[in-house]
């Protein structure tokens, strides 16, 4: 009886009903990626009255997520974003089932957190991850809800449906990453909450559209979105023969298959934190810091020239490094971009972008150890 | 003969339009070549090729008066 009132709205809806929300009760929807993307889906499906939401992230919150990270609070700060999440959602509707994955999602584990879903939704930031998904989907037979965003603009689409005799897949959209310079994420270029808030509402709308039988499912569609110039266009997807091949065939392959150097395999000039800690302690180096010149946060703990990217280039055309030089940014993506132009321009340099940027950093120089002297 | 080519996320970023009118196109191959020459960066970008709202898989004739879109990925969530 509970359940009939807490849902009453979308019972006495027309095209929708009973019928339908028996369907949601019984559903599991797998969401990767507690962020932008994921808090959103995880808020109106569990607001619908799903059976069962999974939900995978192995990070926790921090204060710029809050804008665009809606299942959480200031308070909520430093947490696990998966039990913080729970909690919520268990808050809003008690009757869902929740379950938790507290990791980074990997070839190892995928197929064995995936299979016991019906549906998996790809909330991810990153190429890597949304690669490793698909290809999971695709071994498991599983319906894949994609959705992305950059700047003002956002995709979606389903994958792996059949419809008309096709099954697409992103593989068949994008067979391969692209350069690792040009995968920027929310916290390298900065996004608006609002473009996270409705494409991940749009993808748990088509989550309810395929579970409940109504409407039509972007299925073998991308749907792109422009909030600025208020643009949407529908494409069909069609299938890539071609490329195919890229794809694991079997679980054996699957768990060989090295997702990390599919998208990343031109950097081996990416260095680790314990690797930069070591450069600036024993080597005569230049740090160059290229984030926007107001970018929080500040750096104290040692000396960083300032060259942001957006003017990266014209800045080191006057400039001849004769030290080793780290570039370093909010998370590692624009100091590759960097260290590439550096190369360019200097081609003998000894030269390196460090991985993680400087939010690894200040986490990890945190809980390790405490600067003595600077170099 | 003109065709119109619609630019989403990074490439639209790059060249500075969201959408741009060409002449004497023929093919998707032909289009390609034609934009890196006008934008260098482009050849290094990935994207897909729309033709009237359908992915492309391959080398496609254009009739005047298609509508072309060039997707990028976006990685953001």
């Amino acid at each position: 009886m509970n359940e009939i009132n807490r849902h009453q709205r979308q019972l006495q809806l027309s095209g929708f009903g009973k019928e339908c929300q028996d369907k949601l009760a019984v559903a599991k929807i797998l969401v990767i990626g507690a962020g932008g993307l994921g808090c959103p889906a995880l808020h109106y499906l569990a607001g619908a009255g799903v059976g069962t939401l999974g939900i995978v992230d192995f990070d926790t919150i921090s204060i710029t997520n809050l804008h665009r990270q809606i299942l959480f609070s200031t308070d909520d700060v430093g947490k696990s974003k998966v039990l913080v999440a729970a909690q919520k959602l268990k808050a809003i509707n008690p009757e869902v089932e929740i379950k938790t994955y507290s990791t980074q999602l990997t070839n190892l584990n995928a197929l064995e957190i995936l299979k016991n879903y019906d549906l998996i939704i790809d909330s991810t930031d990153n190429y890597s991850t949304r690669y490793l998904v698909n290809d999971a989907c695709v071994l498991l037979e599983k319906p894949l809800i994609y959705g992305a965003v950059i700047r003002f603009e956002g995709q979606v689409g389903v994958f792996n449906i059949e419809e008309n005799s096709l099954k697409t897949n992103y593989r068949d959209l994008f067979p391969n990453p692209p350069n690792p310079d040009s995968a920027f994420s929310c916290n390298d270029m900065g996004v608006l909450g609002v473009l996270p808030g409705i494409i991940g509402t749009w993808q748990a709308s088509e989550v309810i559209k395929i579970i409940a039988g109504i409407g039509t499912p972007l299925v073998n569609k991308i749907l792109t979105l422009n909030l600025l110039e208020n643009a949407a266009f529908e494409f069909e997807i069609t299938k890539n023969n071609e490329f195919q091949p890229n794809i694991p065939k079997n679980k054996a392959d699957f768990l060989k298959f090295n997702y990390e150097w599919f998208c990343d395999k031109n950097y081996q000039n990416v260095i680790s934190l314990e690797a930069f800690d070591q450069i600036r302690k024993n080597q005569k180096c230049t740090i160059i810091d290229v984030r926007e010149p107001n970018e929080t946060p500040i750096i104290t703990e040692f000396e960083a020239l300032n060259l942001p990217l957006s003017r990266f280039r014209e800045s080191i055309s006057k400039m001849d490094f004769t030290n080793t030089v780290v570039l370093l940014c909010q998370s590692g993506q624009r100091s590759i971009k960097a260290l590439e132009l550096l190369k360019k321009q200097q081609p003998s340099i000894e030269a390196f972008s460090l991985k993680g940027g400087i939010i690894e950093w200040k986490t990890h120089s945190k809980s390790n150890y405490h600067e003595q002297s600077q170099t | 003969m003109e065709i119109n080519v619609l630019l989403f996320g990074q490439l639209s970023e790059s060249i500075g339009k969201s959408s741009l009118k060409l002449t004497g196109i023929s093919t998707t191959d032909e289009l390609k070549i034609r934009l890196q020459q006008q934008f260098p960066g482009l050849e290094k970008m990935t994207y897909s090729i729309a033709v009237n709202k359908q992915i492309i898989q391959k080398n496609t004739p254009l009739n005047s008066g298609d509508e072309v879109a060039l997707l990028p990925p976006f990685s953001g969530g």
